[in-house]
């Protein structure tokens, strides 16, 4: 099945305030959902007798943003956060790619991370896949069980992989740069 | 008056005792490098079991957004150091997807012949020191002797032996040597003298003639073995839903009953699984009619059966590899300048590993340097069971279920 059979399914089941737009041309499209509705998406796209996405391949976090002021005007993007959820069904052999787009800080207030609704009720590798991306990406995952740090200690400061992260100058007493 | 039990185990599991933590490494021998078990214990039995992961983190993704693709390709060696080639070979593919880049016959063949070399050398270990987890010696011993001569063929090749860099961008960086000496290792097995040179793949072929009389003794060593049975069959049953739940891929999957391989032509892309194109190899999925009665579905048993059996297929595809590189024209690299500005655009591409697929995702922002550069980890997934696996078997069988899920933790924690 591909993406636009897939998008005007969820269109007609969702309506266009949860699905947004389906990016067609690119190399692997992908469609846009709310991130209030990514749970029912994610249990419709997992249940349905067309799509049965059973399988979650990956789920990672993604930082747009340019600190460097100079570079910015031609970065391309606004900045944002988003949410990248690749699905494939293992009897229909289809694949899919969903994007959840939030705010880089939650009120746009510094340091306070944008909030997402765990699908780990959905596919149970979720659990670990945000783990992860909390822990490196800075995203809040609503509901999840043990959203806790993973790969980094549990006290260490900031989230790696945002584009702004200060590399910190020791950690216990380890010089760092 | 005597009492009768009729099953001992019955009252063992009866006994109530105080609830202890337990942990396991991260410097223990059987958790397979720097991995951490925090187990809940009830005197013998295992209710809980947390792994601890992240002691071999580098964040290897962040130095990824800050190098040109060619150069995070050594980086993509130290995730999975065991099967460094496939690793390669699944980040180049990935950029040669988005970049819209097409290697020629030629390199596709050398890819698919090392890729197979890399997944034999991959499950030996993995038989190996699954051994050694469960306290026989001899079969890891074995094990070394056949992928040291792997490693040999794979440093004529390119001059490393574990971490390769040798697939890349465009192909790979150097051809095949034309003749090599023929390694010592594999001199002494055959008792022909030392020092002596030969045609490349002759020697390969000197090598996988001599590798598949020996399989058959590996499975008399240890799959057919009666204490390895008892210490592998039924247990760490992993159901088929689960296994899809949790993202398990590669051996473990199969292990459950799952037929998927992403080399077949309906489960992967096009852009990987062209290069197996005309490559007639049989997927080996569990339940096996040459299961030992024990051996029940998901089970260690069948996760490590499915990996004997792919050792055997990989042989098929090198043998098939040879002639048709042979035959194939072109170059064994496109050129793929390290400047080369990424689209903006973004691709995701799963291959299959031996630990399972391993997916690369990367963002191109009209840079060299893409603006993210993720790796999706295979053991990651496969990790996440152990939890359920290990909730109720006895403490002595925990390295017997982690062992059977063949983690690499230098991909897991990246």
């Amino acid at each position: 099945m591909n993406i636009q059979e897939v998008h005007s399914i969820l269109l007609q089941k969702f309506g266009e305030a949860a699905v947004g737009a389906a990016f067609v041309e690119a190399t692997d499209p992908w469609i846009v959902v709310d991130a209030g509705s990514i749970v029912d998406v994610g249990t419709f796209l997992r249940d349905d007798e067309r799509l049965r996405f059973d399988h979650l391949n990956d789920l990672c976090g993604c930082d747009y943003f340019e600190p460097d002021e100079k570079k910015a005007p031609k970065f391309g993007h606004d900045p944002h956060v988003e949410v990248v959820y690749q699905l494939s069904s293992m009897e229909l052999k289809h694949r899919l790619k969903l994007k959840v787009i939030v705010a880089r800080w939650k009120n746009d207030e510094q340091g306070q991370l944008p909030e997402v609704p765990s699908v780990s009720s959905v596919w149970g590798i979720a659990n670990w896949h945000e783990r992860e991306a909390y822990d490196l990406v800075g995203i809040f995952f609503q509901d999840h069980p043990n959203l806790r740090r993973i790969l980094c200690p549990e006290d260490w400061q900031g989230h790696a992989l945002r584009k702004d992260y200060d590399f910190p100058l020791e950690y216990h007493g380890v010089r760092g740069r | 008056m005597s009492m009768q039990i009729e099953d001992p185990r019955v009252v063992e599991f009866d006994v109530q005792t105080d609830e202890m933590l337990v942990n396991m490494g991260p410097q223990h021998p059987s958790t397979h490098g720097v991995l951490r078990l925090l187990l809940r214990t009830d005197g013998e039995i295992v209710h809980e079991c947390t792994p601890h992961i992240g002691y071999l983190h580098r964040c290897a993704e962040k130095i990824g957004e800050n190098l040109a693709t060619p150069q995070w390709v050594p980086y993509t060696d130290r995730m999975d150091y065991l099967a460094a080639m496939n690793m390669n070979l699944g980040f180049s593919l990935a950029v040669e997807k988005l970049v819209g880049m097409e290697v020629n016959e030629k390199a596709m063949h050398l890819r698919v012949f090392i890729a197979e070399l890399g997944r034999i050398a991959s499950h030996l270990v993995a038989m190996g020191t699954y051994g050694l987890d469960l306290g026989t010696f001899s079969p890891f011993l074995y094990a070394f002797r056949e992928r040291e001569i792997i490693l040999d063929f794979f440093e004529e090749a390119c001059g490393a032996r574990l971490t390769c860099s040798y697939l890349t961008v465009g192909g790979a960086t150097h051809d095949l040597p034309e003749e090599m000496e023929i390694p010592d290792g594999l001199a002494a097995l055959l008792q022909i003298p030392k020092g002596q040179r030969a045609h490349f793949f002759e020697v390969v072929e000197m090598f996988l003639s001599w590798l598949e009389k020996r399989i058959k003794e590996y499975h008399a060593l240890l799959t057919t073995n009666a204490i390895f049975i008892k210490r592998t069959a039924g247990i760490g049953i992993l159901s088929r839903e689960t296994a899809i739940s949790f993202g398990c891929t590669g051996p473990v999957l199969r292990g459950s009953g799952v037929d998927y391989d992403l080399r077949r032509k309906e489960d992967g892309e096009a852009i990987y699984t062209r290069m197996y194109e005309g490559y007639d190899f049989e997927v080996p999925v569990a339940p096996f009619a040459d299961a030992p009665r024990e051996a029940v579905l998901g089970d260690n048993w069948c996760r490590f059966y499915v990996r004997m059996m792919e050792v055997v297929q990989s042989i098929r595809l090198v043998r098939q590899a040879i002639p048709k590189y042979q035959k194939a024209e072109g170059t064994h690299r496109e050129v793929f300048k390290f400047n080369t500005k990424l689209p903006k655009d973004e691709v995701y591409l799963e291959t299959e590993c031996p630990r399972g697929q391993m997916g690369f995702y990367i963002v191109g922002n009209g840079n060299a340097e893409p603006l993210r550069a993720r790796a999706k980890s295979s053991c990651f997934c496969n990790l996440s069971v152990t939890d359920q696996l290990c909730e109720g078997v006895p403490l002595a069988d925990v390295p017997s279920v982690v062992g059977s899920l063949d983690v690499v933790m230098g991909e897991i924690d990246r």
